[in-house]
């Protein structure tokens, strides 16, 4: 028998995430401290009970949706810096209907999530008029777009939304207005952060991939991503293909805004850009862009964040050791290719033994 | 006489196909020896091992007798093997004495002097005419190939790949490149010279060493080897060079252009107060040299450029305002110049491309969802009636196939359209004969069903061929409109130099 050994995507990120954490553990060696007993207690930050590990999910909700916007639109060949932004327009919507909108529970969520999704889309699809139309470059783009959102905050959040004690924040939605759920919150053992996000994130996983590789949409978005002459010589309109993809990865992004301001935190904060945009763009180049492997490695930085806290409080390494080895891991998966080889090379070492051993 | 380069019992398998199968390769000192294989066949797999791009599996490869181990190209370079490919690999914006020195400037200080010298040198020892101060951007694709063979020469390659080196070439530029590559071997070279073009074996080779899927067949003495036993023996059966087509019977017109003003990329007129028809039931071939504003018409007409001023009607519809997907729809198949570009998504599997057209149509997808079932099917028959070869057979991302078989797809998935009005853009190029025949055959037969067919080609004899009338184009404008069987190379010739031939104009006038 044959063994036909492929490199794939996951062997790759797998083994960027093995060496970013043999890396982590070398700094930690170098500034002195143990390495066995620091990734003790960075995992057991994120799992040690069932109250870290609802927190965890909470944490890598967010992540898990910013990643998936921002490999939505890679597979459309574009690059959304802009889900820093997005999430904070789409936090805004959700915040607004939450403070404003009293209707039956479930009518309610089901507005609170269509407005975080239109808020975001509207946020993303600037960017892809202005591509479609001018050739502005997306990312030029939504960076701007970052920026317009963030004053926006600042102007918008003091002057309609402005909490009883710091002029800084908004006022803290009911809890009954939020994401967080009283049964989902005694499953995970009283976990303060966990809230309906988590199932928010999943359907959203399920429908994208659905999208991907069963629509005709799908079919488009991709063919426009992956060779755009191509695509324009075959009729696909590429700039309409351009904006969906964009108003999609923006919607995304808005409902990591409101599973963050509405689910994980209850009010908005001005003057802070949510640094999971960036982290999202992370998350999507582990998870290769792909729904299902953003869904792990979302969880994954979850984990490494959620953990940090109580490596720091545990031991003596400090938490930015848990961000050189996101950032070591990000270094890791640019560099994939390196890993193809290797693995490519290992795999025709081993058919050449089988060979010689007699197999066929 | 001794042999400069033995590839001995190559094997190389690839994942589900196996490009050489035990090969054996040798070539004398001083020869042009050539390898002749249809696309696919194991050419291009078995000079990527020589030049260190892969590693064999099996099999010994030994350089003036002695057993050698070839790593990565440097390996080879210093080996004295060089290799012009396909596509060139130069910077347009440095001279040509930068190109040629790249990667072996030695030293701090540039010393662009000497070099110039000595490439000035080798380019009059050789033949070559190349001024080593001109900026590639502005000299012609023949002369860059030639700064391509300047590059080797300068890094004293013994032994010369050439790996397609007409396929860009005007007829006129293959003559000046047979005659440099005599003169390499006078000059003591060897040449690997790897075609599917039979009639320049014919002209520079010396011996030829044919391959088919992966396997050995033959090694012939190209002097006494007919074109005919070669192209048999590459194929596996008999080849016709020749179409049999009846004569056309046109009816209607289908594609209808009219007084018609294109700009290029330049921004000046490619393509100037051009009018043609196109009836059904007739291909009419468009004669001319590269770059006469052929591409600029072709992309006129399908829509990918838009028009400065004039009419382009197909079925009666005026379709100068309609984007692709409506023109595709009125009846417009195409198959594009350039096949890595337009042709296919190299990324996707051949099943997704070969409804890559047509995918949001019934039967492919309903109410938006793709119905993988039917659409796996179409693409199992294109590949079955085109004979598309690929490793993992339509799940292969179009990018792993070889040229020809992408070519074959693309030209598969076109007629599979029927199409009412089909452009045909240098259909068959990079195909072997077997493939150039059969796609012929096909593009009479779609002629017989009763479809236009406009054909582009900078191949005469493919012109000659297939085209019912001939349009010779030179400066964008329409020269004239021939019929084929009244008229001969040497008139279209002269035509596409930009000459009216005089007695051709009493005839088709439209």
């Amino acid at each position: 028998m044959k063994v036909r050994f492929k490199s794939n995507s996951f062997v790759i990120a797998l083994s960027a995430v093995v060496l970013g954490l043999i890396a982590g553990g070398i700094f930690m060696a170098m500034i002195g401290s143990d390495p066995f007993e620091g990734f003790l207690y960075l995992f057991k930050g994120g799992l040690m009970n069932i109250e870290r590990i609802g927190n965890t999910i909470a944490t890598a909700t967010t992540l898990i949706l910013v990643g998936l916007s921002v490999s939505f639109a890679f597979k459309t060949g574009l690059f959304n810096i802009g889900a820093s932004g997005q999430m904070l327009i789409g936090g805004l919507c959700a915040t607004l209907v939450a403070h404003f909108v009293n209707i039956p529970r479930p009518l309610y969520l089901v507005v609170l999530i269509a407005a975080a999704l239109v808020g975001g889309a509207i946020w993303g699809i600037i960017p892809g008029l202005l591509k479609a139309k001018f050739n502005v470059h997306e990312v030029v783009a939504t960076i701007m777009m970052n920026w317009i959102a963030y004053w926006s905050i600042f102007y918008f959040v003091p002057a309609f939304l402005k909490g009883p004690f710091l002029e800084t924040e908004s006022k803290s939605i009911l809890l009954e207005k939020s994401l967080r759920a009283a049964w989902l919150n005694k499953l995970f053992g009283g976990s303060q952060y966990i809230n309906l996000g988590i199932f928010v994130a999943i359907v959203a996983i399920i429908l994208i991939k659905f999208i991907l590789d069963k629509t005709t949409l799908g079919f488009e978005l991709k063919a426009v991503g992956s060779n755009r002459y191509c695509a324009e010589y075959a009729g696909i309109r590429v700039n309409r293909n351009v904006i969906i993809s964009m108003m999609i990865a923006g919607g995304l992004a808005g409902l990591a805004g409101m599973v963050f301001y509405t689910g994980y935190a209850s009010n908005m904060q001005i003057g802070v850009m949510p640094s999971m945009g960036f982290d999202g763009i992370a998350v999507a180049l582990l998870g290769a862009s792909n729904p299902i492997g953003v869904f792990f490695s979302g969880f994954f930085f979850g984990l490494l964040q959620s953990g940090k806290g109580f490596m720091n409080a545990m031991t003596d390494v400090p938490p930015e050791i848990a961000d050189t080895i996101i950032a070591t891991i990000i270094y890791f998966t640019a560099t994939s290719v390196l890993f193809k080889r290797f693995w490519d090379w290992v795999a025709r070492l081993l058919s050449v033994k089988f060979d010689k051993k007699g197999g066929n | 006489m001794s042999h400069v380069i033995e590839m001995l019992n190559i094997r190389k398998e690839f994942p589900g196909i196996v490009a050489n199968d035990d090969i054996t390769l040798q070539v004398e000192q001083g020869e042009i020896h050539a390898i002749l294989g249809e696309n696919g066949a194991g050419k291009s797999t078995l000079m990527s091992i020589l030049f260190g791009l892969y590693r064999a599996d099996r099999g010994t490869i030994k350089v003036r007798g002695k057993e050698v181990h070839i790593a990565n190209p440097n390996n080879a370079s210093a080996l004295g093997i060089g290799m012009v490919h396909q596509h060139f690999q130069l910077v347009q914006n440095f001279t040509v004495t930068e190109n040629i020195i790249l990667g072996r400037e030695g030293g701090f200080i540039l010393d662009r002097r000497t070099a110039a010298k000595r490439i000035k040198a080798l380019s009059e020892q050789y033949g070559l005419s190349i001024d080593p101060y001109s900026i590639i951007s502005d000299i012609t694709v023949g002369m860059q190939q030639r700064v391509e063979i300047l590059k080797m020469l300068y890094r004293d390659a013994e032994i010369l790949i050439f790996d397609e080196p007409t396929a860009v070439l005007t007829p006129q530029e293959i003559d000046e490149l047979m005659q440099i590559m005599r003169n390499l071997v006078k000059e003591g070279k060897s040449i690997i010279l790897i075609t599917h073009k039979l009639d320049e074996i014919k002209a520079v080779a010396d011996r030829c060493t044919i391959i088919r899927r992966g396997k050995f067949v033959d090694l012939v003495d190209v002097a006494t080897t007919s074109q005919a036993k070669m192209a048999a023996m590459m194929v596996g059966r008999q080849v016709n060079f020749k179409v049999k087509k009846k004569p056309a019977e046109p009816k209607e017109p289908v594609l209808f252009i009219k007084d018609l003003n294109v700009l290029n990329n330049k921004k000046v007129l490619g393509v100037k107060d051009f009018s043609l028809e196109v009836r059904s039931g007739e291909i009419v071939g468009i004669a001319g040299v590269d770059g006469n504003g052929q591409t600029e018409l072709v992309e006129a007409i399908t829509g990918l450029r838009s028009i400065a001023s004039g009419s382009v009607q197909i079925n009666g519809t005026d379709i100068t305002e309609k984007d692709i997907k409506e023109r595709n729809e009125i009846g417009l198949g195409h198959i594009p110049e350039d096949r890595q570009k337009r042709g296919l998504v190299m990324q996707f599997p051949i099943r997704d491309n070969m409804v890559i057209k047509e995918y949001y149509r019934k039967p492919f997808s309903k109410n938006g969802l793709l119905k993988e079932e039917v659409i796996r099917k179409h693409a199992q028959d294109i590949c079955d009636a085109f004979d598309v070869r690929s490793g993992e057979g339509i799940e292969s991302a179009a990018g792993k196939l070889s040229g020809g078989n992408q070519q074959k797809a693309i030209v598969g998935r076109e007629m599979m359209l029927e199409p009412n009005l089909l452009i045909a853009v240098q259909p068959t190029r990079g195909l072997d004969v077997g493939a150039i025949e059969y796609i012929h055959k096909r593009l009479v037969e779609h002629r017989d069903k009763g479809h236009a067919v406009l054909l582009v080609s900078f191949e005469l004899d493919e012109i000659f061929n297939l085209s019912d009338r001939i349009a010779v184009m030179n400066s964008g404008r329409l020269i004239d409109t021939v019929f084929t069987n009244e008229t001969n190379e040497q008139d279209v010739g002269l035509m596409m130099t930009g000459v009216k031939v005089r007695g051709a104009d009493h005839e088709s006038t439209i």
